[in-house]
């Protein structure tokens, strides 16, 4: 467990997701609202995300939270932005590295 | 110039495989197998469908670790369809999704979207093996974080390695909940609740008809039987559930027959009750549905060997009635066989007959499934009206309830016209045939009545962006 890791978790609530064993594929550094993260390459957005907090995104019509549902690509609840401008749906797409994701309401 | 291209009678036969399951691997290798080489459209990067679902690279496991009982069926499914791909004798296009279907005369078009990028593609016939989703039924907390499907559950297991938490409650109605405790238990994860919401009587009764199929009954009640043995009994006929949590799970409350309330921690909960079919396209494409009382839910109509009620188009697969991974092989074959002889291409009439006698016997199983799992209509008969039916949009029981009381709507369409309903991301796949229920409930008509969402292109989101750089291959 990284120090970063160990930092996102005490500032962000713990992580909802656990690895049920440690992975060995290399390293990925990216970012969630700007603060540094990491996760491992074969990651989805969605893993990557709640393996270092307990949500994928702010709901846009209410003041509450939502991590995923159905994780196949059908519920479409997990979608989230980057930094770059595209909109990704976290459980389909991969983590990478210096990928910037906004999980804000109100993003860019 | 354009050149004319050549007439329709000298133009190959163009046929498009939508999906890479185990229906659609079947039946592109019974293609293969005939000399037609048909294009193969997935969704996913990497075939296998939902059930046998691939790990990305870097998440890779031995897939006795990922599949269990199933890891031989697995390997030999990604087997046969890497076999085609080596052989080119498919045209593989993945991570593309399918989010249209016009006729064009006698033609179909497609409209595609790989890598943000839009194209379309015409089709003489196709086979629609879209596999299913999660049926999602709404229940108090059912939108916090931590709260997920059983096919969520497993797929995060399966595909990345991953726990949905430490303290999990899994809560089903049908034979995903026995399997994935024991997925669960194999991990090291051992679940403080495994909860039926069908009785355990209808069980036995159906035990009869489940035998039609011993070797998957057998695997079904040794999972049961495991879990009971590892101090996780399937407890039967939960009457109603909530997610407990402020801005996480951090609990659920459940309701047992006797009458009694039980609270437990926990920090993940996966719920789901059944499946339903993947069936937009089969309805963007003109296919006539039915409803089925047993499984209570709308399918694609199609006859014995898998012939929509549009020609040219067949459906197979649990997008077509969920039936499991060993029907939507032998259905994956059947409709490729039919689409061939449609075509005047001889088949093995011996191969036919042998398909349809397995899946006869299959249906008869599925059956006494559907009566062991009947649909839990004591979960929506009381849905308080503050709870979020519309996940996409936040729109609750009671503003639905609302929109039928002051503006009649006669179906579930305009259910959705006057409030929202299915209008979302999701495009009702979460919450429209609970609107259906909750009509139904609320005008006193009866289900088939309350009708189903038309399915609306783009059957999932796109990017307005792709639609500015278009491809066109016909």
């Amino acid at each position: 467990m990284t120090a970063q890791f160990k930092q996102n978790q005490q500032t962000h609530g713990a992580a909802l997701l656990v690895r049920i064993k440690p992975r060995t594929s290399a390293l990925v550094r990216f970012t969630i609202d700007g603060r540094p993260a990491t996760a491992h390459i074969g990651d989805t957005i969605l893993t990557a995300l709640l393996l270092n907090q307990a949500h994928v995104r702010d709901f846009e019509f209410g003041g509450s939270q939502r991590a995923g549902f159905c994780l196949m690509g059908a519920c479409q609840d997990c979608w989230v932005r980057l930094r770059s401008g595209p909109r990704v749906r976290a459980c389909t797409a991969l983590i990478e590295e210096t990928m910037a994701i906004c999980t804000e309401g109100r993003a860019v | 110039m354009t050149l004319p291209g050549p007439p329709a009678n000298v133009r190959r036969t163009r046929v498009v495989i939508i999906g890479a399951g185990p229906a659609g691997v079947t039946a592109a290798a019974t293609l293969a197998r005939h000399g037609v080489t048909p294009i193969v459209i997935d969704e996913a990067a990497k075939p296998g469908g939902q059930i046998y679902r691939q790990p990305p690279d870097g998440a890779a496991r031995p897939p006795r670790e990922i599949y269990g009982f199933d890891a031989a069926k697995a390997t030999r499914i990604h087997g046969l369809f890497k076999d085609l791909q080596s052989a080119a004798k498919i045209d593989y296009r993945s991570q593309t999704l399918v989010w249209n279907i016009t006729r064009n005369e006698q033609r179909f078009r497609l409209d595609l979207l790989h890598n943000g990028v839009q194209a379309t593609l015409d089709a003489d016939k196709i086979i629609l093996a879209t596999g299913a989703v999660d049926r999602a039924l709404p229940f108090p907390g059912w939108v916090l974080p931590g709260v997920f499907t059983l096919g969520a559950a497993q797929i995060a297991l399966k595909s990345q390695g991953v726990a949905i938490g430490r303290r999990v409650a899994l809560i089903g109605a049908g034979p995903l909940l026995p399997l994935l405790v024991n997925q669960y238990l194999a991990v090291g994860i051992k679940p403080v609740a495994a909860l039926d919401v069908a009785p355990f009587i209808a069980k036995l009764r159906a035990f009869g008809g489940l035998a039609a199929q011993p070797a998957t009954l057998l695997k079904g009640a040794y999972y049961t039987a495991r879990a009971a043995a590892l101090g996780c009994a399937i407890t039967s006929n939960v009457r109603s559930i909530r997610a407990l949590g402020d801005s996480r799970v951090t609990g659920l409350a459940y309701a047992t027959a006797d009458g009694k309330t039980h609270e437990i921690a926990c920090d993940g909960i996966a719920a789901s009750f059944g499946l339903r079919s993947e069936s937009q396209l089969a309805d963007l494409a003109g296919c006539r549905f039915e409803f089925d009382n047993a499984s209570r839910q709308w399918q694609p109509l199609r006859d014995r060997v898998g012939r929509s009620s549009v020609s040219g188009v067949y459906i197979a697969g649990d997008g077509a009635a969920i039936g499991g991974a060993d029907v939507a092989e032998l259905a994956g074959e059947q409709a490729a066989l039919a689409l061939l002889d449609d075509g005047g291409t001889p088949t093995s009439v011996e191969r036919r007959h042998t398909l349809d006698r397995a899946l006869r016997r299959q249906s008869r199983f599925r059956r006494a499934l559907e009566s062991a799992y009947p649909f839990p209509a004591h979960l929506v008969a009381n849905i308080p009206d503050g709870l979020i039916i519309c996940r996409c949009e936040g729109i609750t029981a009671g503003q639905l309830r609302d929109s039928i009381a002051r503006r009649h709507p006669t179906d579930v369409n305009r259910l959705k016209a006057f409030s929202r309903l299915g209008m979302g991301r999701c495009q009702g796949r979460m919450c429209g045939h609970v609107g259906a229920e909750l009509l139904a409930a609320h005008a006193g008509c009866g289900i088939v009545e309350a009708g189903r969402l038309r399915a609306q292109p783009p059957i999932k989101p796109i990017p307005l962006t792709s639609a500015l750089a278009t491809e066109v291959s016909s």
